[in-house]
């Protein structure tokens, strides 16, 4: 359908319609190697389903999103994360039964078949890596913890670490910074910056100044269209997208 | 259990929970009952295997089944079967028209025996069939099912459905069956009077015996990262479905593991009691089975064994004196668990008599201060609070289990 590129993430004509509404209209865009794309637009923009469909959440009505190459389009949700395609959620999605470490370790990319996940050893690879990770988003301290005693913030981190465990080649996070106090976006930011060598990562905010300090590239989507893209500062003073977005 | 090391499949406290039951099951119980009041027990016992089937299936992985009797009774027929033949020889079949079948068949103007009875001559191809029946029937109906993503409530459901299914089935084809009237008249295992007193003892420690088997089994389960991905998918399934996990596996993985479980404890049945018939198989004694789970706590392997032992022998006083009220202690029961205390035995053990147990170990321990010293975690921080899952179902109020 389409030919290959250089770009790690290629979406051309990508369509989805629920029921004849069209919350993503043949959107095509390209994500390159070690970017940060953020995308911003208002409200039912369409932004959170472009995820969806990229981590295979929902199916594509038409066109076609390339990872490296690989249509992802046809593979099943863990067929795309196995291929490198790491998600969060909107809302903080953790297992609140587990403690920090159980839930950092059930994204460690190892025994995940039935059998496999019967005979996973927790060895000291596994354990130095939850380690790193948890010292990483700050919660070195806090693995013996339920997950579900965190904060607000510390549950966003502990989503964000789960994905650092799966090493995705593309990351995408869905606002991340919702819900977190002035310190806690300080440090996620810093906490984004570092993790985002040798990867590239998508992210959905609202937040513009944060979206300042850590885009290469703004995509503004408007009723499942592209209404602009390009650095922050062109996107800021585009008048359409001050027009139904940012407001004047 | 620490996050360092391997994480022991047995921690001291659950160890101890284990050496309480086996006391229990395998030297009080007997020493004290006399052998028709054991051999009660030995039936109460045989609910147990479910039980501990559903706290891995629904307890943990959140995957109610209101049709577990379907594989108690894989598991019961298959034993049936193979001790109706033995007790079916021509010679004690011979007044028969057509001698060397069972009597119902006979009754139901058969003329030779089925060809789906034929394998069941041999005992070896018996206990295959009582292990593999219900892994056959849980994985068609786990892919049907979970592949689909049908869960919660519809899958409740379908399972109750299931259940219905088969006991109208085995009542139709009575020719085949034994219908209503179920499988009687069983005498011999390989020759062997499965109705004297010694053979009740044997069966009795058989019975103990597998169901530790299993417990070993579920307890592996829950300590492998097998066990905290069914927690975690019972929590945020999407989040472990994008951590690359197929989930809908392990879902059919636990069902058919508590599948199996039940037919085990069904066989165990038979050869206790003697008889398998519909009545053991349907939509109530499904039900029943949950209640069993529920009472002695949905997270606890050990617990759920008490809530089949409790119930039951609740049951049996109970409808000895008062049989008409037997359904209202029933339902009253499960409002109890339901309102009062949502983790059932366990929970209320874990809430109340545990850190008593804790202190008077630390007390006895106090010399290896290894142990003493060691702030006494819950044994599983699950059953300490209520959880929350997404599985929610009118049949049983689950969300209300949880609040």
């Amino acid at each position: 359908m389409s030919s290959n590129t250089d770009f790690v993430l290629a979406v051309e004509g990508l369509t989805v319609s629920f029921d004849g509404f069209k919350a993503v209209n043949d959107l095509t865009f390209y994500v390159d190697e070690n970017e940060i794309r953020v995308i911003i637009g208002p409200n039912g923009a369409g932004k959170t389903t472009v995820l969806d469909l990229i981590c295979g959440r929902t199916k594509a009505t038409d066109g076609s999103i390339k990872f490296r190459n690989r249509e992802l389009t046809k593979l099943r949700e863990h067929e795309i994360v196995k291929a490198g395609v790491g998600r969060k959620f909107q809302n903080p999605s953790i297992y609140g039964d587990l403690t920090v470490f159980e839930n950092l370790e059930i994204s460690f990319p190892r025994g995940r078949s039935v059998f496999g996940a019967l005979a996973f050893k927790r060895d000291e690879e596994v354990i130095s890596k939850v380690h790193e990770v948890a010292n990483m988003i700050f919660l070195g301290d806090q693995l013996d913890r339920q997950a579900e005693l965190l904060s607000h913030g510390q549950k966003q981190w502990l989503e964000i670490g789960m994905l650092l465990m799966q090493d995705p080649d593309l990351l995408m996070l869905d606002e991340p910074v919702a819900g977190m106090s002035v310190g806690e976006r300080q440090q996620t930011a810093e906490l984004l910056r570092s993790i985002i060598k040798d990867r590239s990562v998508i992210v959905i905010e609202h937040d513009m100044q944060f979206v300042a300090q850590i885009a290469d590239k703004v995509t503004v989507l408007h009723q499942g269209k592209i209404l602009a893209e390009g650095s922050v500062d062109k996107v800021k003073n585009d008048p359409k997208v001050i027009e139904v977005y940012l407001g004047h | 259990m620490s996050y360092q090391g391997f994480g022991a499949l047995f921690p001291k406290k659950e160890m101890l929970g284990f050496l309480v039951l086996a006391i229990i099951l395998a030297v009080i119980l007997p020493l004290t009952l006399d052998i028709f009041r054991l051999n009660l027990v030995g039936k109460y016992l045989t609910y147990a295997f479910v039980a501990v089937g559903l706290v891995l299936c629904w307890g943990y992985g959140g995957i109610l089944s209101l049709g577990q009797g379907v594989f108690f009774g894989l598991g019961g027929y298959a034993m049936a079967m193979f001790l109706k033949l033995e007790a079916s020889d021509p010679e004690s079949t011979k007044i028969q028209s057509t001698p060397g079948i069972p009597d119902f068949m006979d009754w139901n103007q058969l003329t030779e025996l089925p060809f789906f009875w034929e394998p069941f001559h041999s005992f070896g191809f018996t206990l295959a069939a009582i292990i593999l029946l219900p892994c056959i029937f849980g994985y068609i109906i786990g892919v049907a099912m979970f592949k689909r993503r049908v869960g919660g409530v519809y899958f409740a459901i379908i399972t109750q459905a299931l259940a219905a299914i088969l006991t109208i089935l085995i009542i139709g084809q009575q020719g085949y069956t034994g219908g209503v009237n179920g499988m009687t008249d069983l005498r011999t295992l390989h020759g062997f009077d499965i109705r004297t007193d010694s053979a009740k003892y044997f069966f009795y420690f058989l019975c103990v015996a597998l169901l530790f088997a299993c417990l070993f089994a579920a307890q592996f389960i829950r300590k492998s990262k097998l066990g905290r991905l069914l927690v975690a998918m019972r929590d945020k399934e999407d989040r472990v479905r994008f951590s690359g996990y197929d989930v809908a596996n392990f879902k059919i993985f636990v069902f058919c593991i508590g599948g199996v479980f039940a037919a085990i404890g069904g066989a165990m049945f038979t050869l206790q009691v003697g008889f398998m018939s519909p009545t053991l198989v349907g939509i109530v004694p499904s039900i029943e089975m949950v209640i069993f789970c529920a009472v002695g706590g949905r997270l606890s392997i050990i617990g759920a064994v008490y809530g089949a032992l409790i119930v039951n022998a609740a049951k049996t006083s109970f409808s000895e004196s008062f049989p008409e009220l037997w359904l209202f202690a029933m339902g009253g029961l499960f409002i109890a668990v339901v309102m009062a205390f949502p983790n059932g035995l366990a929970g209320l053990y874990n809430t109340y008599a545990a850190p008593k147990v804790d202190a008077l170990f630390a007390k006895v321990f106090s010399k290896k201060p290894a142990v003493a010293a060691a702030p006494p975690p819950p044994a599983t921080p699950l059953v300490n609070k209520p959880v929350a899952t997404k599985t929610e179902t009118p049949v049983i109020p689950q969300g209300a289990l949880h609040e």
